[in-house]
């Protein structure tokens, strides 16, 4: 599928897979934070990367550690008004120091994408049926700022 | 008064240029209006029972005469002629069409004003003492540290999807609060430490609505160059941890209620600790910069006349004035003047185009250019001669704005209920206008004295009813509008919330209940300067209530 990744179109293969299902052999995938913490080392035993989805109400202090070996973190916002994500995103780079490829999943629109940018997300993948260039706009709504955040 | 800089005019004229886009993609169907609504929330555009109403931000209160001119406008041009001033000291229009809502924020931003997150589950704007920059008791104008609050929240991208709304307010006057600091989300009053260090005492928690909170201290003292470090760890924890399960427990006041102050206090700490240090720690010279923008004028060399003159003098008129719309000025000759805006037969808070032009030449004439909205909705010219007053009392005359009636039981609040709002279950501008109509008289009313009425059409207390001396509180009681009655509140330094009296009373009975409630109090005040708190709290609702509904 088509996301927007570093204010670009891109072809994503990630994979995110829900709990219960299997997880494949090989290949990018994604799982929950409770799983990724249950089946390390199911997940290790493969030979795709594994990254992790954490859900508006998960702390992420069970994956502090991981921090600089994991590849992608999926923030999921299920409603777009549930604003929890953008302080994850704030943890994870501010404080943690993350530096892999932080996504934001789920309900995420046009009019989002400014916020969660600064934050420090850098991959998004837009809510169904929305057009990725169109959204792409949403990046140069304002041109200065007033507080400092991860940029 | 602040001056925009380069980047300041920027952002508010990028967003007018946003908000152009969203409208358009609303018109087009490409945004579906469930995406929509946030989006012109966080604008300040609400959709009401008849129509759009664009709320306008008006920082800490303060208007320039220019600015006024600007607002005046906007009424004749793409509303009904009038504009409505609000509890927080903001303004509103109630008839704007959706497609002239950009053209409003251009015209807006021209003059160095938006509707920037003037709703929306985000940061609102930072209210602050109406007197700020003039008061005798202030020890420092709030308004420069409001004017920080107001950038450091303006699009701040961590804090755009709160659970609830989230309202700032400070005082620079410790020892007598008129921002109502303690019913806010976080309220600030500026202090001295035992050390003589000047700083800022935070409160949390506070607010009115469904349940109403007296706010708690979260810390005593935080210095200055911490006000944002501070203020951004207790967003970050009610970010995090605010309920988003229900709407009506969603407000910080709950949080702070549900852990207990301490140790919703120790998790700020803990987030505190990580970032006080950081790039949010404020430079001296930083906010020397703000303050300077908010010096007070040059003023003239004046004595203080002999007010008392003007209240004995054959102008009864000027008399009731000279007593009641006065507030004491810093400097010497110098006083600040409350407009009202409560003339009998008028909803409260509610302006004409051609009024808002003559405060804006008044203002030029008499109070250098400067206008400052109430938490009342009222409007304080806050750098008068005190010579000029009898010229001053006649002009305001001119154009029905020289009701002397600040602080009575006719300078009401109230919010714009069933007539406007899609929320509300009762009307309460009719019941604010009968209420005046029946009490309008001068002798009658300074016989009174300082009291405050506040009438909210529903629970949301949008007119702060909890806190008025007397409250009303509209409710639907099986399909018929129904009135509580509620006594004892106060936002001050004394705050209180008030009582639920008994039953409710009918559209038809409400006034009359009222009438009964005063003369309770008329009789069992202790002498004049008893106010009606004061007896209120002397004796107990008992005795109104036996007078309300019999002693059975």
């Amino acid at each position: 599928m088509e996301i927007i990744r570093d204010q670009k179109i891109v072809q994503d293969s990630w994979r995110h897979i829900e709990d219960g299902d299997p997880v494949p052999e090989s290949g990018d995938v994604t799982v929950s934070l409770i799983r990724f913490g249950a089946e390390r080392s199911d997940l290790d035993a493969r030979s795709g990367r594994d990254g992790v989805r954490v859900g508006p109400d998960e702390e992420i202090d069970t994956i502090i550690a991981d921090l600089g070996k994991l590849p992608l973190i999926a923030v999921t916002f299920p409603k777009f008004t549930d604003g929890r994500g953008y302080s994850t995103a704030r943890l994870l780079r501010g404080r943690h120091g993350y530096t892999g490829e932080l996504r934001a999943t789920g309900q995420i629109f046009r009019d989002q994408l400014f916020y969660l940018h600064r934050v420090g997300f850098d991959a998004f993948e837009m809510a169904p049926g929305k057009s990725l260039s169109d959204a792409l706009e949403g990046f140069s709504d304002f041109s200065v700022t007033y507080q400092s955040s991860s940029r | 008064m602040y001056k925009y800089n380069a980047n300041d005019q920027q952002i508010v004229e990028e967003r007018a240029k946003q908000f152009r886009g969203q409208v358009e993609r609303r018109l087009q169907g490409s945004v579906l209006e469930d995406e929509f609504k946030p989006l012109r929330l966080q604008n300040g555009l609400y959709m009401q029972l008849h129509a759009y109403m664009l709320r306008v931000a008006v920082p800490y209160g303060l208007l320039s005469s220019e600015q006024l001119r600007r607002l005046g406008h906007i009424a004749r041009t793409y509303d009904r002629g009038y504009a409505h001033f609000t509890t927080r000291q903001n303004v509103q229009y109630n008839w704007p069409e959706l497609a002239d809502v950009p053209k409003i924020l251009d015209e807006l931003a021209a003059v160095q004003m938006h509707a920037i997150q003037t709703s929306g589950n985000c940061i609102r704007n930072t209210t602050a003492d109406h007197l700020a920059g003039v008061a005798r008791d202030e020890i420092e104008d709030p308004r420069p540290y409001c004017e920080l609050i107001r950038q450091w929240s303006t699009f701040h991208p961590e804090f755009v999807f709160l659970p609830r709304k989230f309202k700032i307010a400070m005082t620079g006057a410790p020892a007598h609060d008129r921002a109502a600091i303690r019913f806010h989300d976080i309220g600030v009053r500026i202090v001295d430490n035992d050390r003589g260090q000047r700083g800022f005492e935070v409160w949390v928690g506070g607010g009115l609505g469904r349940t109403p909170h007296i706010a708690k201290v979260c810390r005593g003292f935080v210095e200055y160059e911490h006000l944002l470090s501070y203020i951004e760890a207790i967003l970050r924890v009610y970010n995090r941890r605010g309920r988003r399960d229900n709407k009506y427990k969603a407000r910080i006041k709950i949080l702070v209620n549900e852990l207990g102050i301490d140790a919703f206090r120790a998790l700020v700490d803990a987030e505190w600790e990580e970032i006080k240090d950081s790039t949010l720690k404020l430079e001296r010279s930083a906010i020397e910069q703000i303050v300077a923008q908010f010096a007070p004028p040059t003023y003239e060399t004046l004595v203080d006349e002999n007010l008392a003159k003007l209240i004995l003098g054959k102008d009864r008129e000027l008399a009731s004035f000279v007593r009641n719309n006065l507030r004491p000025h810093k400097a010497p000759g110098y006083i600040a003047v409350i407009v009202s805006l409560k003339p009998v037969g008028r909803p409260p808070g509610d302006v004409s185009d051609t009024q808002l032009d003559a405060i804006a030449d008044i203002a030029d004439t008499y109070s250098n250019g400067r206008v400052v909205v109430t938490h009342g909705q009222n409007l304080v010219l806050p750098e008068v001669r005190q010579k000029d007053l009898a010229a001053l009392h006649k002009a305001l005359g001119e154009w029905d704005l020289a009701t002397p009636n600040i602080g009575q039981l006719t300078d009401s609040i109230c919010c714009p209920g069933l007539d406007f709002c899609n929320l509300a279950n009762a009307r309460s501008i009719p019941v604010a206008m009968e209420i005046a109509e029946r009490f309008d008289r001068v002798d009658f009313l300074e016989d009174l004295g300082e009291i405050s009425l506040k009438i909210s059409g529903c629970i949301n207390a949008c007119g702060h009813h909890h806190v008025g001396n007397i409250g009303i509180l509209g409710i639907d009681k099986l399909g018929v509008e129904a009135y509580q009655l509620l006594l004892g509140g106060s936002p001050g330094n004394d705050a209180s919330i008030g009582e639920i009296i008994g039953r409710a009373f009918g559209a038809s009975e409400i006034v009359n209940a009222v009438q009964t409630v005063l003369d309770v109090y008329l009789a069992q005040r202790s002498s004049a300067d008893e106010r009606f708190v004061g007896t209120y709290r002397r004796i107990g609702k008992t005795p109104f209530k036996d007078a309300l509904y019999g002693d059975n």
